[in-house]
């Protein structure tokens, strides 16, 4: 066989890696060209950092471990002012500290990836799997009327593809995007094909790129003009629509004839799958509409389903925060109930099964 | 001004010939007070930029306070960035592209109150950067408030009854602070006060600019600076104090410079080639091809195995994993983690399935592994009627249950075979003999494959473990056929 032969029959795409959640993400990264990592080590999230630590320097590419979070996002807003691909990871209480920078970054306009696989909260919680980051990361989070491209993956072939994914719409938009997930994908281990690796991307032409052509360029997020600052809240705003136009993400599942629909994300999604095939054999018409992006929010799926669905069930791992989304989506046309579980706990699934019962009765 | 007329001391070309960027009708001056020891920076910044050529690939990074502003003036690169953290987002600019210069301008709160740790973690790393340190002694933009460096005594609108050293504290020195750190290599405070001590800061400012262009590292120049306004002084009067009392309290002078003995910072360029990247995440032994090797398992496998921290049972779960892996069948692995795996139990759910596979979370088992007793007695209610048990006999009694079980004395194996490291080998020995009674396909080399990939880089212990699982396979021991 010859040498070309060889290579051929280890084609990238057919060759299978078996990753935790947070270690495909960091695949997915490097592979979207992501030239730098500025992390602080949390539970359950570090893996990122661990698994950054040793592939970016192979390439050499940057991986610093940051003094905090705050450092972290702030150098991930260098970097990206620079032009550069960057990303920074963290969870629940490390994402509240970042909050400010990302308000900057959305702000400046600038691209930028942050994972956030959550814990348990509030306060210092604990290090099992939680949705209550969910208000913090899908609203905003930080002071100003911005937002993220909020993107949800459920398993850890999805934490790559989301992540490589994540700095596409990053530069498309010039905005902030997030990998939103749980400790459970995060920490899970399965089967990933990776996607190709691209090259180099050119510098984009606002960068503060350190040369003459880009001399004159500059970031700011500082308007002492009313109108000025208003005239930069609308373009945000324009921008968000149009995000809200194009981006909408889910995956529906038996939904078509359903009288129920459950509504979840992240590993919660893989529950509810696994409660429609046992329900579907029982006879029960239960389906399920899984956001995969959080923003933007898939209302029009959503609204679509209103029709033949008599009631909607969220089931989160928080006190029900994606819940008012659904809502609004539905402009409460339809009955949407909560089954909802904290702390660290994951709603087992004959709770989920136990509740469609007792709703479809 | 007319054609002829020879311009002598034009504004330096470090600066925009109009300040554009300034919104309202002024576009010939800045927006400092009269007296303010930020415009008399500012013109040393911007000639020292044209003087040593730095000007295209510098980013003066404004602070918050009042020369937040700064990108106004100066014709290079610039960004304002949050309070306290120019540090930071300097670091991040030059660490993705090494070839840029960058200031970091920062006042006496930006960087000795809200940013003190950034600061002194970047002077720590020793970045290739210059901090320009503005200590006026007192909040201007906010109007008027204590600083980190405001002199013992002294009024201000949050020290009403004047800074104490019992209340307060003294006043921050931050160049002797950095200068005690090794990663810096020149620091230095001057004032922006008399022409003489003008001049020497223009020298000291040259210095670290010119030492970031070699790329030495992390220079701090600390510019004491008036603030007449704030001090309730008119130019000169603020002088005269800065020279009268802060200058005893701040003494000037060169803390360190050490440039000459440090070489300049190498960054080699990131590889982007797609061979090479593919290289680099691929492990070296992954070349196997899976596709030749399907299995079908005749159910969805729902494994529970625990034991104590440090038995190796993650491990063992993810050995399972890998041996699916390599036979195309679906595998998931969740690990207990965190504080849990230190000292206590540990535990992990392992799926294998031909089909999609919905949680990874194994609560209820058909098959369950235990290697301790208190593993036994907390997930043994959760196997499943059919389900199957299989425990180490070295280390747990024989449980009262009439569910099909088997046993194995892993840790008797393991010690035995001089490593009590491989007792998860062994007892993946007597699942894979378990295995045989419930599946058609011989999974037995499909381990074995896994024990050598996981021990890929320890090859000293590949024959342990793979002599370890053949001594558990051969010795399984059936308690209860159900």
């Amino acid at each position: 066989m010859s040498i070309s032969m060889v290579k051929e029959s280890m084609s990238f795409n057919t060759r299978k890696l078996l990753l935790k959640g947070n270690e495909a993400s960091v695949y997915g990264a490097l592979l979207a060209g992501c030239e730098c990592f500025f992390g602080y080590p949390i539970t359950p999230a570090s893996e990122i950092a661990n698994t950054s630590a040793e592939f970016f320097p192979k390439l050499n590419r940057t991986f610093l471990q940051a003094e905090s979070e705050i450092a972290a996002i702030n150098m991930v807003f260098g970097a990206s002012a620079a032009g550069h691909r960057a990303l920074t990871a963290s969870s629940g209480l490390g994402i509240s500290l970042k909050q400010e920078g990302v308000s900057y970054i959305a702000t400046c306009e600038l691209p930028a990836v942050i994972i956030d696989v959550m814990r348990g909260g509030p306060g210092l919680g604990n290090i099992g799997p939680e949705q209550s980051d969910y208000n913090q990361v899908v609203k905003g989070g930080g002071h100003g009327s911005y937002k993220c491209v909020v993107l949800a993956p459920n398993s850890p072939q999805e934490m790559c593809d989301f992540t490589f994914k994540a700095f596409d719409l990053a530069d498309k938009y010039r905005t902030p995007v997030y990998v939103l997930t749980d400790g459970v994908v995060g920490q899970m281990l399965e089967s990933v094909s990776l996607p190709d690796p691209i090259g180099k991307k050119p510098l984009p032409e606002w960068a503060l790129a350190g040369t003459a052509e880009t001399r004159r360029n500059m970031i700011t997020s500082i308007y002492l003009d009313y109108d000025d600052l208003e005239s930069v809240n609308l373009k945000l705003q324009a921008k968000y629509a149009e995000i809200m136009r194009n981006e909408q993400r889910y995956e529906a599942y038996m939904v078509d004839d359903a009288e129920l629909i459950m509504v979840g994300y992240g590993i919660i999604s893989r529950l509810i799958r696994s409660a429609v095939d046992t329900l579907r054999s029982e006879g029960r018409k239960v389906g399920m509409l899984r956001p995969k992006s959080l923003f933007p929010f898939p209302v029009d799926a959503l609204r679509r389903l209103v029709g033949n669905a008599d009631s909607f069930l969220c089931v989160e791992m928080s006190n029900g925060q994606m819940i008012d989304d659904v809502r609004l989506a539905i402009e409460c046309s339809k009955p949407v109930r909560l089954l909802n579980r904290m702390g660290g706990n994951v709603p087992s699934l004959e709770e989920i099964t136990g509740k469609c019962g007792e709703i479809l009765k | 001004m007319s054609v002829n007329e020879t311009v002598k001391f034009g504004r330096s070309k470090g600066f925009f010939e109009t300040f554009d960027r300034r919104p309202g009708p002024i576009k010939k001056n800045m927006h400092y007070c009269p007296g303010c020891g930020h415009g008399i920076l500012h013109k040393l910044i911007a000639e020292a930029l044209i003087d040593l050529g730095m000007r295209d690939k510098m980013i003066v990074i404004s602070p918050v306070g009042c020369a937040v502003f700064a990108y106004y003036y100066f014709d290079c690169g610039g960004i304002s960035v949050p309070h306290g953290r120019a540090p930071a987002v300097a670091t991040g600019m030059i660490r993705a592209n090494p070839d840029s210069f960058v200031i970091s301008y920062q006042g006496d709160g930006d960087l000795g109150a809200i940013g003190l740790n950034n600061f002194l973690q970047a002077a720590n790393r020793g970045e290739n950067m210059t901090v320009c340190f503005v200590n006026n002694g007192i909040y201007g933009m906010t109007s008027g408030q204590m600083a980190p460096t405001t002199l013992v005594g002294q009024k201000t609108a949050t020290s009403p009854y004047g800074r104490s050293a019992t209340n307060e504290g003294y006043p921050l020195k931050v160049a002797e602070m950095v200068a005690a750190l090794e990663s810096p290599i020149y620091v230095e405070r001057v004032a922006l006060t008399s022409t003489k001590n003008i001049r020497a800061a223009r020298t000291a400012l040259r210095k670290g600019l010119t030492y970031m262009r070699e790329k030495r590292g992390f220079s701090l120049i600390e510019f004491l600076a008036a603030c007449p306004v704030n001090l309730k002084k008119n130019a000169s009067e603020a002088d005269d104090w800065i020279e009268n009392n802060m200058i005893p309290y701040f003494p000037l002078g060169r803390f360190k410079d050490v440039a000459s003995d440090r070489s300049p910072i190498e960054r080699p360029e990131p590889v982007f080639d797609k061979e090479k990247v593919v290289e680099a995440l691929f492990p070296a032994d992954s070349g196997l091809d899976w596709r030749k090797k399907e299995a079908k398992l005749r159910k969805e496998l729902r494994i529970k195995c625990a034991g104590f921290g440090g038995q190796g049972v993650l491990s063992l779960g993810l050995m399972i994993a890998e041996m699916g892996q390599s036979r195309d069948i679906n595998v998931s692995w969740l690990p207990s983690y965190g504080p849990e795996m230190r000292g206590g139990t540990a535990n992990c759910s392992v799926v294998l399935s031909n089909n999609e596979i919905g949680s990874p979370i194994v609560k209820e088992t058909n098959l369950l592994i235990t290697m301790n007793q208190p593993s036994m007695d907390k997930f043994l209610p959760d196997l499943l009627p059919k389900g199957l048990l299989l425990y180490d006999r070295t280390n747990i009694e024989r449980p009262d249950t009439d569910r099909r079980t088997y046993s194995v004395e892993a840790g008797r194996i393991a010690i035995e075979l001089g490593n009590p490291k491989c007792a998860n080998s062994a007892i993946m020995g007597a699942f894979a003999a378990c295995l045989r009674g419930i599946e058609q396909v011989n999974y037995e080399e499909a381990f074995e494959e896994a024990i050598r990939k996981t021990f890929a880089k320890k090859a000293n212990l590949v024959n342990l473990n793979i002599e370890a699982f053949r001594k558990g396979k051969e010795s399984v021991k059936i308690e209860n056929v159900n």
